[in-house]
């Protein structure tokens, strides 16, 4: 992998090295020539490392006090948040963490559709990430369902529906899924035993995931291809550690603040009553990172539409390198392409809100208006933007414009703002 | 360009949070109450708490459970912080059913500080056939339950009015404006001088009310004040770490000639 071969100074070095190369490996990673004009869009993935680790470890000392029954699960909870020695910050973390992990994952996926991360070479990152983003979904969905809340319940039993929608097989897998005739205890234990595994796998495919960035190397504000190493990059430690290290004491920042101040302001009230099979809460909502497929789901009258719709929505992603025509990455040399960016910002954020009310009047024309550009914007815009679009002038490298501002002042001046 | 973008963002996001009185308009608001725990240093009343124990024993206890709370938990710190005599008095002046002995018989002693709360009923069945088919909900962590949290549990304790004309109430069912829907099940059971504060505070239908509800907010988060505690101290921190990092950041990127 690394460009010049790397030799351990110590004879046992030497030694292990020569049957598993894993110092050169920690070479590789160290010496990683990083584009020196990565701005702090650029510092979320090293951020959610960080978010999927604090969840597994808080993960697993939450398992070991936790109890996957119908009877026991909701006083088991409290039992951590009562009894277990620092088991309210422990459960804290892992609930709050879980809405920082998709906002961090949300901000990281709207960076890339920026500055056209996903174009190629870099395709196969994208849908690996994809993928860890619908591994997530699941891995939130279930782990939610696990306290046996009011909430938990509900939002199983709509969720599990779903599948029900599907022709002639769908009641079948819906009971085949609930391991029951309804969501009920079975249901219960094997989202536990899911919710404990999907976070391995996520693991796995960042391993993938950040191995595949490093065979093209990352992306930048400006979209270019740039020479490595060069005078454009810097190694990654300790330019790049620094920098994410700055940026991921500011996540956790916020982080604290919602877990020591405001601890239970994403959750729902609902979810503090005890799961109940005979009272259904008068407004279902899951989780607000998932809001905007539900005001998707919600904003076709018919069910089957409604699931087709919402499955599309996350499915269109994986072939978005492809519907995306322009040959320049980096939305900052592409004013009309910019202006649907931050359109498509405000429409999914609209879904988001209209997916947390109830799916009648003015929310429900919203809804549907949302859809259908959610739809529109990479089916026609994407593809016919890319092709009509005349782009601004793309420098040589990263330093020249910079550097040698004095021959195109102009030109400059213009990265320098944007970037 | 992009902070143009963003501020346009953000007046769009006012727009839609603006549109939401629409759907809660059928709906009041709880009164707003200016609670010892709320904000970032927010602590208890140790006063509060013990009168609102008080309440919580004399009349609430007859129907509500509070299932996850021990006795041990009142002289707990950041609780009610009754002494550990007190807690041992409070706890013998329950019966605990326990067993089974040696014979596989159940008995009876006196509570312990180690035992749960005890429960009125002896399951949610019988709590709803003994309350006209409304179960009384079990308060543990009945304010983290409720959208408005404390101030929605004291708002419903002194929201009971006659009904507006034209509304006609069933038998066992009330009138209260705070109530989602208006008809809540429970009968107002607090009027002035009710239960004889140990303290000599007067007990007003307001008073207790402020009490039970600092009471089930104590007893819905015990480590609320362990938790504003850490949290002042782990920012600080953070905000610390967070300087000498940037000051780092600043000093390693300074070799090259690139902006951070």
């Amino acid at each position: 992998m690394s460009e010049q071969e790397y030799t351990p100074k110590s004879k046992a070095g030497k030694w292990f090295n020569d049957r598993l190369p894993l110092l050169t490996l920690g070479a590789h990673l160290t010496d990683y020539p990083t584009p020196k004009n990565l701005n702090y869009w650029w510092t979320f993935g090293g951020i959610l490392t960080f978010c999927l680790i604090t969840q597994i470890v808080t993960g697993i000392v939450l398992a070991m006090h936790y109890v996957a029954h119908a009877d026991l699960a909701f006083a088991s909870v409290e039992h951590i948040m009562r009894d277990v020695n620092y088991g309210w910050l422990i459960r804290y973390i892992h609930s709050n963490g879980a809405s920082m992990f998709f906002l961090a994952v949300y901000i990281h996926i709207f960076r890339s559709l920026f500055y056209g991360s996903y174009k190629s070479p870099r395709e196969v990152i994208w849908i690996i990430g994809l993928m860890i983003y619908l591994l997530m979904m699941a891995a939130a969905f279930m782990g939610y369902v696990l306290p046996w809340g009011q909430m938990s319940f509900w939002g199983a039993t709509v969720i599990t529906n779903l599948f029900s929608a599907i022709p002639l097989v769908g009641d079948s897998i819906t009971t085949w899924l609930w391991g029951a005739y309804s969501v009920d205890n079975p249901t219960l234990n094997r989202f536990f035993s899911l919710h404990y595994l999907i976070p391995f796998l996520i693991l796995g495919l960042v391993v993938l995931h950040i191995w595949a960035l490093h065979v093209p190397g990352n992306n930048n504000p400006v979209g270019i291809d740039i020479k490595k190493p060069s005078k454009d990059t810097v190694p990654f430690h300790p330019y790049i550690t620094i920098k994410d290290a700055f940026a991921l004491l500011v996540f956790m920042i916020i982080f604290a603040g919602f877990v020591f101040f405001t601890p239970n302001v994403l959750g729902h009230s609902d979810n503090y009553i005890p799961a109940n099979p005979l009272v259904t809460p008068a407004h279902i909502v899951p989780e607000w990172y998932l809001l905007p497929f539900y005001a998707i789901l919600r904003s076709v009258p018919d069910k089957l539409g409604g699931v087709i719709l919402m499955f599309s929505a996350i499915f269109i992603l994986f072939v978005l390198p492809w519907l995306d025509t322009s040959k320049v990455r980096s939305a900052v040399f592409r004013p009309i392409y910019r202006q649907f960016f931050w359109i498509l910002v405000i429409d999914v954020l609209m879904l988001g809100y209209v997916g947390a009310m109830p799916a009648e009047g003015i929310y429900l024309v919203l809804a549907r208006v949302g859809t259908i550009y959610y739809f529109l914007h990479f089916i026609v815009v994407m593809p016919v933007v890319g092709y009509l679009e005349k782009t601004d002038p793309i420098p040589m490298s990263i330093s020249e414009p910079v550097l040698t501002g004095g021959t195109e002042p102009s030109l400059a001046r213009k990265v320098n703002d944007k970037v | 360009m992009i902070k143009s973008n963003i501020k346009l963002l953000f007046l769009s996001f006012l727009l839609l949070i603006s549109l939401r009185p629409l759907q809660s308009a059928e709906m009041i608001d709880p009164i707003k109450v200016d609670w010892s725990f709320k904000g970032l240093t927010g602590t208890f009343d140790r006063a509060s708490l013990q009168r609102g124990f008080q309440v919580y024993k004399e009349v609430c206890a007859s129907c509500h459970s509070m299932q996850y709370l021990s006795y041990r938990n009142l002289g707990e710190p950041g609780g009610p912080e009754f002494s550990e005599q007190e807690v041992k008095a409070i706890a013998a002046s329950f019966e605990i059913e326990d067993g089974p002995d040696s014979q596989g018989e159940m008995f009876t002693r006196p509570g312990k500080p180690s035992d749960k709360f005890k429960s009125p009923y002896p399951n949610v069945q019988a709590a709803t056939a003994a309350n006209g088919g409304a179960y009384p909900p079990d308060m543990s962590v009945l304010v983290k339950a409720r959208k408005g949290g404390a101030n929605y549990i004291y708002s419903v304790l002194v929201g009971y009015e006659d009904p507006p004309a034209g509304v006609t109430l069933d038998d066992g069912v009330y009138y209260n404006k705070y109530m989602a829907g208006n008809k809540i099940k429970m009968p107002n059971n607090l009027m002035d001088g009710l239960v004889e504060y140990a303290d000599g505070t007067e007990s007003t239908v307001d008073q207790m009310a402020k009490d039970v509800t600092t009471f089930l907010a104590w007893a819905a988060e015990p480590e609320l004040e362990e938790r504003h505690r850490t949290g002042v101290k782990v920012i600080i921190y953070l905000i610390l770490l967070t300087i000498l990092v940037y000051l780092s950041m600043k000093k390693i990127w300074s070799r090259v000639d690139s902006e951070v």
